[in-house]
């Protein structure tokens, strides 16, 4: 007994002197505010990550703990502005295909090991290699490295990578494009530093807590798959002596009303609110109940292929079919978590873009109604000549609501027969990818914050365009926005085809609707990607 | 008997091979594959993994590259959804959560309901059979989704007691909710079944001769009685424990004990091939194996029945 106490107490003296944070139990440094003794962060995840190697992880949860295990070259602040990552400061040419990295000599791998160039080189070869057949390897092609191409197609070797290493703190990136924001995408997961030596050790094992290094903020200390994973402090982080947050907990807890009750019990700082949830919670818990917008959309699209019948191919039928959805029964009654309507493709929260007027977002509901059934009727639809649309969408309670929705809505203003089918996700993609549907559900988050990431997928030849639009003009305007200077009139003008010829129809954009405990400190509710670093928050006392 | 169960062990070999290459085509049937998502892979990616993974052979060489690699190394194959994972992994991890919670739940489910079943057998027609009854029905009538949030409602959130969720390698307090969950309707159903064939075997001939001869009651039950009246619990048993060990989504998915069976429907879901293979695997060879004790333990209960 008086051994295990004694040790106890030992224990418990060495964790906190070696854990010790220079600022917990202080003050903030910079709100002032008291923090707590306690400076653990705990938040649910709804499905196990797919991976924490940082070149083959796809998922978001996944992301979210790699960018607290490891830094890449430039990180996000609070509002998704670039701060300075690994890289302290870079230089580009005229032409923006050459860019050259500086970076810190201070960065330290979690054994000590400095983090060098050529850990990216390595890293970004990783990436494009078929061996490793990362499932993010087109990262690399977007990214337009010099040769990604190529050596993904296996035509090249992988050291023919566009990317060298100059001296140990100097990267040099040679791109076949020019992309004027190529640092934004060195935010990437997929672009982070790989320990080589731990790697080449434990081959795929390195991930696994006790052989995994890494350069961020945490380390990687207990993965229990399905359960939680734990990162702690990193000692050997660069800027650990800034970071707050002691210790991260990831719990894995699939059904989000259980999270909820288990966040109301206490178990967690943050979790999801169920759909339709919101207003009870606001009402209940004002401080904690917080919606704020995101960089994604969610519309029906139309198919447009030689598959699709010859109604849909009718622009008046698909004017009609959008303007007589009443987005604020969906967003208000349905989601009900603060989620703006959508009548633009692009959400409103996406630098640098500022929402184009098209006709049908000043409109009132009546009137769209009423100019609905016109064009309707001027397509030859109406009570005797009733039109058959069968709508298909991936089994989901919110996305269930939804269809049926639109299908009443369709049925009792236009008289159309909404057949709805929901699919199990796998062969929901086979079947809006082999173009099987009259209209189908779609949704997309922006890959980086930019309004082409949204509107690339209305081109002729984007390999996500599931509905087969194709508009000569749309093609042109895009790859001219590439290169522009200012891209927001093109931008502008291809929103406003969209609305003209209503390839899809938009109906809302997200909204982040959390719970979020008063305790946390600095959550980025600006950061419409949600790139959120664990290192930049904290917890306040109570 | 040693060589009925030779017998039947042998006999298990080509029902396990018949199931793997069924399951095998089956998955390869089903719409989409593994690295099927929103985001559509360009066909030079794609390439790649499916080289990487072997997707790219003829199915009876993926089939026989399988059968060889669980022959030779004892190898299940990678997880394509959990890239930093194995099948040997994922069930090396998730069975013995399941097997704990199955276990101690079978057992709970099966003293409970063999003891409330003959009780209100013996008190037929009074209180305590009325009461032993309605308990049941009720709980037969509350599936377990249901009862599982109601469950951390109560002793998480109001009663502040029971964490919420979590295995935390088995420790009690995270044990107790997916026991009473999982254990329930099981227990209703043992005590019901056990309750009718109790009551018959007592209007049975050899029993009334055993009243008729002065045996008291307590002997009649334990020494007569019981055995004869197990019959049919026990054919409900053999399929009950392996349902029970090889996991319920259910449990798994409300508190987040990191047991088989959700890995089993994610599996499905995400067309994670190896891994939905590897548990079927696991559940079959289960499966045959408590069949097979079932029927030794019928040989052991009615002396009527010889192998």
């Amino acid at each position: 007994m008086m051994i295990s106490a004694r040790l106890t107490i030992a224990g418990l003296l060495a964790s906190t002197f070696l854990a010790s944070p220079v600022l917990a139990a202080g003050t903030h440094p910079v709100t002032g505010e008291p923090l707590a003794d306690d400076q653990t962060f705990t938040y649910r995840v709804l499905d196990e990550h797919s991976s924490v190697d940082p070149q083959v992880v796809e998922d978001v949860s996944g992301s979210e703990i790699v960018r607290d295990l490891f830094e890449g070259l430039y990180n996000q602040d609070a509002d998704g502005n670039l701060v300075p990552g690994v890289a302290t400061s870079y230089e580009t040419n005229d032409t923006k295909d050459v860019y050259t990295f500086h970076l810190r000599p201070e960065a330290r791998w979690s054994n000590g090991d400095p983090v060098v160039a050529g850990d990216f080189v390595y890293a970004w070869r990783r990436l494009v290699d078929p061996e490793l057949a990362s499932p993010y390897a087109w990262f690399g092609e977007l990214m337009a490295l010099e040769n990604a191409k190529a050596i993904i197609a296996g035509e090249m070797p992988v050291d023919q990578l566009g990317v060298k290493a100059v001296d140990d703190h100097t990267l040099e990136v040679h791109l076949s494009q020019s992309i004027p924001y190529f640092p934004l995408m060195t935010t990437h997961a997929s672009t982070f530093p790989a320990p080589r030596k731990v790697i080449e050790k434990y081959g795929a094992e390195w991930t696994k807590p006790g052989n995994i290094v890494s350069n961020g903020a945490y380390v990687l200390t207990e993965h229990v798959p399905q359960e939680r994973s734990v990162r702690e402090r990193n000692p050997m982080y660069w800027d650990n002596e800034h970071t707050i947050i002691d210790k991260v907990v990831a719990l894995v807890i699939n059904d989000e009303n259980v999270a909820l009750t288990r966040y109301l019990a206490g178990e967690l700082d943050r979790t999801e609110v169920p759909a339709g949830q919101y207003p009870r919670l606001k009402k209940e818990y004002p401080d904690e109940a917080i919606s704020f917008p995101r960089l994604c959309n969610y519309y029906y699209t139309f198919n447009l292929s030689p598959s699709g019948q010859e109604a849909v191919k009718d622009v008046r039928v698909r004017q009609a079919l959008s303007l007589a959805v009443d987005r604020k029964i969906i967003t208000e009654n349905i989601l009900a978590g603060g989620q703006p309507e959508a009548y633009t493709f692009t959400p409103a929260a996406t630098a640098g873009f500022t929402v184009p007027d098209v006709p049908a977002a000043s409109m009132t509901q009546a009137e769209r109604d009423a100019k609905a059934k016109e064009l309707m009727a001027e397509a030859g639809y109406g009570p005797d000549q009733p039109l058959s649309v069968n709508l298909i969408y991936n089994t989901s309670e919110a996305h269930e609501k939804i269809a049926v929705a639109l299908g009443q809505m369709w049925k009792q203003k236009l008289g159309v027969q909404a057949t709805i089918a929901n699919m199990e996700w796998k062969t929901f993609l086979e079947e809006r990818g082999n173009q099987n549907f009259d209209l189908a559900r779609g949704a997309w988050c922006g890959d980086y914050n930019e309004a082409s990431t949204f509107l690339d997928l209305m081109t002729t030849d984007s390999g996500y365009n599931d509905g087969k639009f194709s508009n000569a003009e749309v093609d042109a305007l895009m790859n001219e926005a590439k290169t522009a200077d200012d891209p927001q009139p093109l931008y502008t003008k291809v929103e406003q085809i969209i609305a003209e010829q209503a390839p899809i129809i938009p109906i809302y954009h997200y909204a982040g609707v959390y719970m979020l405990d008063t305790d946390v400190g600095n959550w980025p509710v600006n950061n419409v990607e949600q790139n959120w670093y664990s290192k930049d928050l904290y917890k306040k006392a109570e | 008997m040693l060589r009925y169960i030779f017998r039947r062990l042998l006999v298990a070999i080509p029902t396990l091979l018949l199931l793997i290459i069924i399951c095998f085509l089956l998955m390869h049937a089903a719409p989409g594959g593994p690295f099927t998502s929103e985001r559509k892979l360009p066909p030079s990616v794609l390439a790649n993994i499916e080289a990487k993974y072997g997707l790219n052979q003829p199915l009876f060489v993926q089939l026989w590259d399988y059968l060889t690699g669980i022959l030779l190394h004892f190898d299940f194959g990678p997880s394509f959804q959990y890239k930093d994972r194995d099948v040997n992994d994922v069930i090396a991890t998730g069975f013995p959560v399941t097997l704990t919670y199955g276990t101690i739940s079978f057992v709970l489910a099966t003293v409970v309901g063999v003891a409330l079943g003959v009780l209100a057998a013996v008190r037929h027609n009074t209180l305590l059979d009325y009461i032993a009854v309605g308990v049941t029905f009720s709980a037969q009538a509350l599936p377990n989704f249901v009862m599982a949030p109601i469950l951390v409602i109560i002793f998480t959130w109001q009663l502040g007691w029971l964490p919420g969720g979590g295995w935390n390698g088995g420790q009690w307090q995270y044990v107790v909710m997916p026991v009473i969950a999982l254990s329930t309707s099981y227990m209703a159903s043992i005590a019901r079944i056990t309750r009718s064939s109790m009551l018959e075997t007592l209007h049975s001939n050899f029993i009334r001769t055993a009243r008729a001869k002065g045996l008291p009651t307590r002997k009649i039950l334990w020494r007569h009685a019981l055995k004869p009246a197990l019959m049919p619990v026990l054919s409900y048993l053999g399929p009950v424990f392996v349902a029970m060990i090889t996991g319920s989504v259910i449990i798994d998915m409300y508190f987040s004990t990191g047991g088989i069976g959700l890995n089993y429907v994610n599996a499905a879901f995400n067309r994670d091939y190896a891994v939905m293979l590897g548990v079927t695997i696991l559940y079959g060879a289960l499966t045959v194996l408590f069949s097979l004790v079932v029927d030794v333990a019928y040989a052991w209960v009615d002396p009527k029945i010889r192998y």
